[in-house]
């Protein structure tokens, strides 16, 4: 049978009014959002915030992601703040008392030419040097984890091997939410939602406040967590993000017995795969190609990614779609987030996580957080600041770190 | 998925096209006076705009011409079709919101000197000072 589900804990979190006042808000109700306000109180101990999300608690991007976590990626700045994410991952149930099911089960990623080869075994060698698990593993080896994988060598794209991260894995990205939730509410944080910022109040170059549609806010600290539409709240800032929203989709089966041990990832086909603790097979593939902020995606996203996971994976020909559906992801030309400082004085952004920013999740709320309260950077988050585009020490992670997400 | 009207080709679907991002980004009229900044902007800097957007496309399995259009980003519906070269058609006056497909002759390059017409970019964080109106490329 598969997981049952935990119990949830029996108090959530408050639906205060918001106040007049405070000396920090958050513009997202997202996991980066959560994250950002649960470091804020626990390591700053600043607990007169609050987290303003237009719509339902992580009803974006947070909702609709496949939830794979991994620190497999080749760039030192990028494995650094992954890494850095998965140790998290694997101590914050236990800190926030909240079991999110975090599994690690591990992730592969499939080599399917000999280029694919190449460089897969280039970032192994780059993840070990990092202090990052990482494994290359032949055909075979492919099949002992994932025997429902195929790997003969008749099929348009064979597999020539993996990489393999032991300690990633899937958590329950819902339940990841209502866990930071819950313990920013413990922590005197005003979680509100169905309010939306709409504007910004400025005294010079500085943000005062922030205008929503419940009012005014004054503040001394605004944090940006918009995934998608973090250029729209730029605009209205005054001040513009390298930034380009694509719809990006994914879907699931209904529920079978466990079948899929792993998590299978494929660049070159460009499909991902898993099984959900239920029993569901979640999958994605890539980006729509063009811009857009409408929640769904292209249909022949979908075929493709259908036609290679069927292929790599023979029995999911007799499975069916239950649903599709899509996020408003938030791409940088380097595939690397933004994370810092703004042209507006007391403003602070967190975007760019693009297609893979559910991994970085704590990571981010963590460095974000600091980058707050102090008005600097973190170790962490420092090659991620927005002047990198001026500099041009870009971290270009894109095709670098196998497939996004 | 999109169904596209290529001005030479008509009415395809999206995946016999290829994306180019936003319309109307001028090559600098004078590169080397360039700042560092201004050079982020040229070249990483593009507007994301949520509602009408001009951006460019190429017919690559077709007549493999670029062509700019007019969609919105939201409902995705798409609003015009209009050669490169061409003003944005809500910001330029003299042509019609609804430009028809078949009249349009595209170019061969992206945002090339086809037509010569001098539109402003409707960008209002462009680098405008120290760039060249749309077409003006040498
Ligand atoms: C289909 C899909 C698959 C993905 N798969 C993976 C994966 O396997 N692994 C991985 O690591 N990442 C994955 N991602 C990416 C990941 O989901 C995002 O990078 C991450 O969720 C972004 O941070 P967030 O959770 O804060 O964003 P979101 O959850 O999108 O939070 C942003 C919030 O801001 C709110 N907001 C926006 N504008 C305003 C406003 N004006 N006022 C108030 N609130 C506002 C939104 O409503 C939203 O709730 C995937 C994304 C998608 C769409
Ligand atoms: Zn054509």
């Amino acid at each position: 049978m598969a997981d049952l589900l935990p119990e949830h804990p029996d108090f959530l979190w408050r639906n205060p009014e918001p106040k007049s006042s405070y000396d920090a808000v958050i513009v997202g109700g997202g996991g980066h959002g959560l994250a950002t306000a649960y470091f804020l109180a626990k390591n700053h101990g600043m607990t007169n915030i609050a987290v303003l999300e237009k719509g339902w608690l992580a009803g974006g991007n947070m909702a609709r992601n496949t939830t794979i976590i991994r620190s497999n990626y080749l760039w030192d700045e990028s494995a650094a703040i992954y890494e850095h994410a998965l140790k998290l991952w694997e101590i914050l149930p236990e800190e926030l008392e909240y079991d999110f099911l975090f599994s690690q089960r591990g992730v592969m990623n499939l080599a399917h030419t000999l280029g694919d080869v190449r460089e897969s075994i280039r970032r192994v060698g780059a993840n070990k040097l990092n202090g990052v698990d990482a494994e290359w593993l032949d055909p075979q080896q492919v099949k002992e984890l994932c025997p429902i994988l195929n790997i003969s060598d008749n099929i348009r794209y064979p597999v020539m091997g993996a990489t393999y991260q032991p300690r990633a894995g899937i958590a329950k990205h819902d339940h990841v939410a209502w866990a930071f939730a819950r313990k920013c509410d413990e922590l005197g944080v005003d979680i509100i939602q169905n309010c939306e910022v709409t504007g910004f109040v400025k005294d010079g170059n500085r943000v005062v406040g922030v205008k929503t549609n419940r009012g005014t806010i004054n503040t001394e600290k605004v944090g940006l967590c918009a995934a998608g539409h973090s250029s729209v709240l730029a605009e209205m800032a005054g001040f513009r993000l390298p930034i380009q929203s694509h719809p990006l989709q994914a879907l699931v089966s209904e529920l079978h017995e466990p079948v899929h041990p792993t998590v299978v990832m494929s660049n070159h086909v460009h499909v991902y795969v898993s099984q959900a603790h239920k029993g569901e097979l979640v999958m994605g593939a890539g980006v729509d190609s063009y811009n857009g902020y409408g929640q769904r995606g292209s249909f022949h996203v979908i075929e493709h990614q259908m036609a290679a996971a069927v292929e790599l994976f023979p029995i999911f020909a007799r499975a069916h779609v239950l649903r599709t559906w899509g996020g408003i992801v938030d791409t940088t030309l380097d595939a690397s987030p933004i994370v810092g400082t703004t042209p507006v004085e007391n403003m602070f952004v967190n975007c760019g996580w693009g297609t893979g920013g559910f991994k970085g999740t704590p990571a981010a709320g963590l460095t974000f957080a600091h980058t707050i309260a102090t008005g600097a950077p973190h170790k962490l988050n420092k090659p991620f600041a927005l002047e990198r585009f001026e500099t041009g020490a870009l971290i270009d992670e894109h095709g670098a770190a196998a497939v996004a997400h | 998925m999109l169904l596209i009207s290529c001005p030479n080709c008509g009415s395809r679907d999206e995946t016999e096209f290829h994306y180019g991002g936003q319309a109307h980004v001028p090559y600098p009229e004078n590169p080397s006076g360039l700042n560092d900044r201004e050079w982020a902007e040229y070249l990483f800097y593009r507007d994301n705009t949520k509602g009408t957007f001009a951006e460019r496309w190429l017919h690559s399995t077709g007549c493999r011409q670029w062509f700019n259009m007019l969609r919105d980003t939201v409902t995705y519906e798409i609003q015009a079709v209009y050669p490169m070269g061409s003003p944005r058609p809500d910001a330029g006056g003299n042509v019609s919101a609804r430009t028809t497909p078949e009249n349009g002759t595209a170019s061969t390059a992206a945002d090339s000197t086809t037509t010569g017409s001098a539109a402003p970019s409707t960008s209002t964080t462009s680098i405008s000072s120290t760039t060249a109106p749309e077409g003006a490329t040498p």
